[in-house]
């Protein structure tokens, strides 16, 4: 007899809030490093305030629990379940999205969602939906990723279906349109997540995934390691810089995500994240549940 | 060097500004984006009345996060410009003096800012705490049913900002990459010297 376990729903809503608030409020500190870094090695005057002025955003931010940007965002979320687990008093979407409202009304977020895309473009009010991704997995826990995502470096990312001919130096190529495309628009310096592979809509999935990766740690696979280093240094080669005032660095961090594709493609998706790549995670052990 | 100005700008002020400048902003500014850009534009275009003078107007592109208790106002950072430019040749014709915002603008909006000697500011994106910072007061205007993007007066302290586009031609999405390009090759061929024969 497998064991089985339980969450209550008010547990999801209450870590959604808190994830959610923290994630708008503090910036990683590896996010902060890599600022930091950047502003010791510029050379540009107006990009160095840039940069200083960014460091001192997220430090007021933390200190008068303010949101880092404005623009707090659509809410992304990422559920990964225990096939194990149950949840007891409640829907889990209608927790998550309880825990959003909270943080984003609680916490003096702004709300940016807009329930119809074109005829009416109403504003829900309190953030929601959040944008929700749910993983199965065979622990006895949920685990859960707030990653609030503006609209600034979303609307700069891109899609490209290549050809499985297209090799390395496509996705490179392709990588390096988006970023020149994509200009001072998507508050630079930017993060890249890169997905390869899949198809049209799990590869945008990877792109995501991939802005998530811890700061810094490049691919596990030597020749993707390799591109991630390419793409770092022909992208910051564009001397776009921070605000896209020009400057040494455009770019602090690329992460590849990769999956199993078809014969016939390689599709390749470049999500841009802005310098406030926002993301805080937690989790809930399941309890066991007697029967 | 940091460039202090107050509001209104005299055409003195905005001739002088270069793009890159860097500018502290003293006075009085408009805040209105996307919504309100097209409903001020389209009631303008109907004959309707101008809801805040517009002439020698500055207006921010931004829509702030919330007032939390006991502060002037939430954080306020530039939203992407580019998507009021077709509103903003308008709005310059009929005095509108500067704008404050992030991205590129359009041909036909570097042009106007030319033609109606104006300016566009930039603010860094990114900032929005910081540059609440610089907000004195807050009043509301026109189209309080917007929400974040309804239409605002603010009082301000020395924002920090840069100057983006300059009545002179000058646009710094131009000339600051090249500089930085500039820099960076000077960087390649210091660190990878080629071999002297």
């Amino acid at each position: 007899m497998h064991e089985r376990y339980e969450v209550g729903a008010s547990e999801i809503t209450e870590l959604v809030r808190d994830l959610a608030l923290k994630a708008n409020m503090l910036l990683p500190d590896g996010l902060k490093r890599m600022i930091g870094d950047a502003y010791n090695k510029e050379k540009m005057s107006i990009a160095k305030e840039a940069f200083s002025d960014i460091l001192k955003n997220a430090e007021l931010a933390a200190e008068k629990n303010m949101p880092i940007c404005q623009d707090c965002g659509l809410a992304v979320v990422f559920i990964e379940i225990g096939q194990r687990i149950s949840v007891c008093d409640g829907s889990i979407e209608d927790a998550v999205n309880e825990g959003i409202r909270r943080a984003y009304t609680e916490g003096y977020l702004r709300k940016s969602v807009v329930k119809d895309p074109l005829f009416r473009r109403e504003n829900s009010g309190d953030n929601t939906p959040a944008v929700i991704h749910w993983k199965i997995t065979t622990g006895k826990d949920i685990k859960i990723t707030v990653s609030p995502k503006g609209m600034g470096s979303e609307n700069m990312s891109r899609i490209y279906m290549l050809k499985p001919a297209d090799g390395a130096e496509g996705v490179i190529k392709s990588v390096v349109e988006a970023v020149r495309t994509a200009g001072p628009n998507p508050c630079p310096p930017i993060v890249l997540g890169i997905g390869i592979g899949g198809n049209f809509e799990t590869v945008a999935l990877a792109s995501k995934l991939a802005l998530l990766k811890p700061e810094g740690i490049r691919h596990r696979i030597p020749e993707y390691a390799e591109m991630e280093n390419e793409i770092l240094k022909r992208v910051n080669e564009l001397g776009i810089g921070p605000g896209g005032y020009g400057g040494m660095t455009t770019v602090l961090d690329v992460h590849i995500e990769t999956l199993p594709t078809h014969i016939a493609g390689m599709p390749v998706a470049v999500n841009i994240c802005c310098h406030a790549l926002r993301h805080a995670e937690g989790k809930i052990e399941g309890r066991p549940i007697d029967d | 060097m940091i460039k202090y100005l107050n509001t209104p700008l005299t055409e003195e002020d905005i001739m002088g500004l270069k793009a890159g400048d860097i500018v502290r902003l003293s006075g009085s500014i408009i805040i209105a984006r996307d919504a309100a850009h097209k409903r001020l534009v389209e009631s303008l275009s109907s004959g309707g009345e101008e809801p805040f003078p517009i002439k020698g107007e500055i207006i921010f592109y931004a829509g702030p996060a919330p007032t939390p208790p006991g502060e002037v106002i939430g954080p306020i950072g530039p939203t992407t410009s580019g998507r009021m430019d077709p509103y903003t040749p308008f709005l310059l014709d009929r005095g509108m003096k500067g704008m404050i915002g992030k991205g590129k603008r359009s041909p036909e909006v570097l042009e106007s800012i030319r033609k109606n000697r104006a300016v566009y500011f930039g603010a860094t994106g990114g900032t929005a705490v910081l540059l609440s910072r610089s907000v004195v007061s807050v009043e509301m205007v026109a189209y309080e049913d917007l929400g974040p993007e309804s239409v605002r007066r603010l009082r301000v302290r020395e924002m920090p900002l840069v100057v983006l586009a300059d009545p002179h031609g000058g646009d710094i999405y131009v000339s600051g990459p090249e500089e930085a390009l500039r820099l960076i090759r000077a960087e390649c061929s210091e660190s990878t010297p080629e071999k002297e024969f």
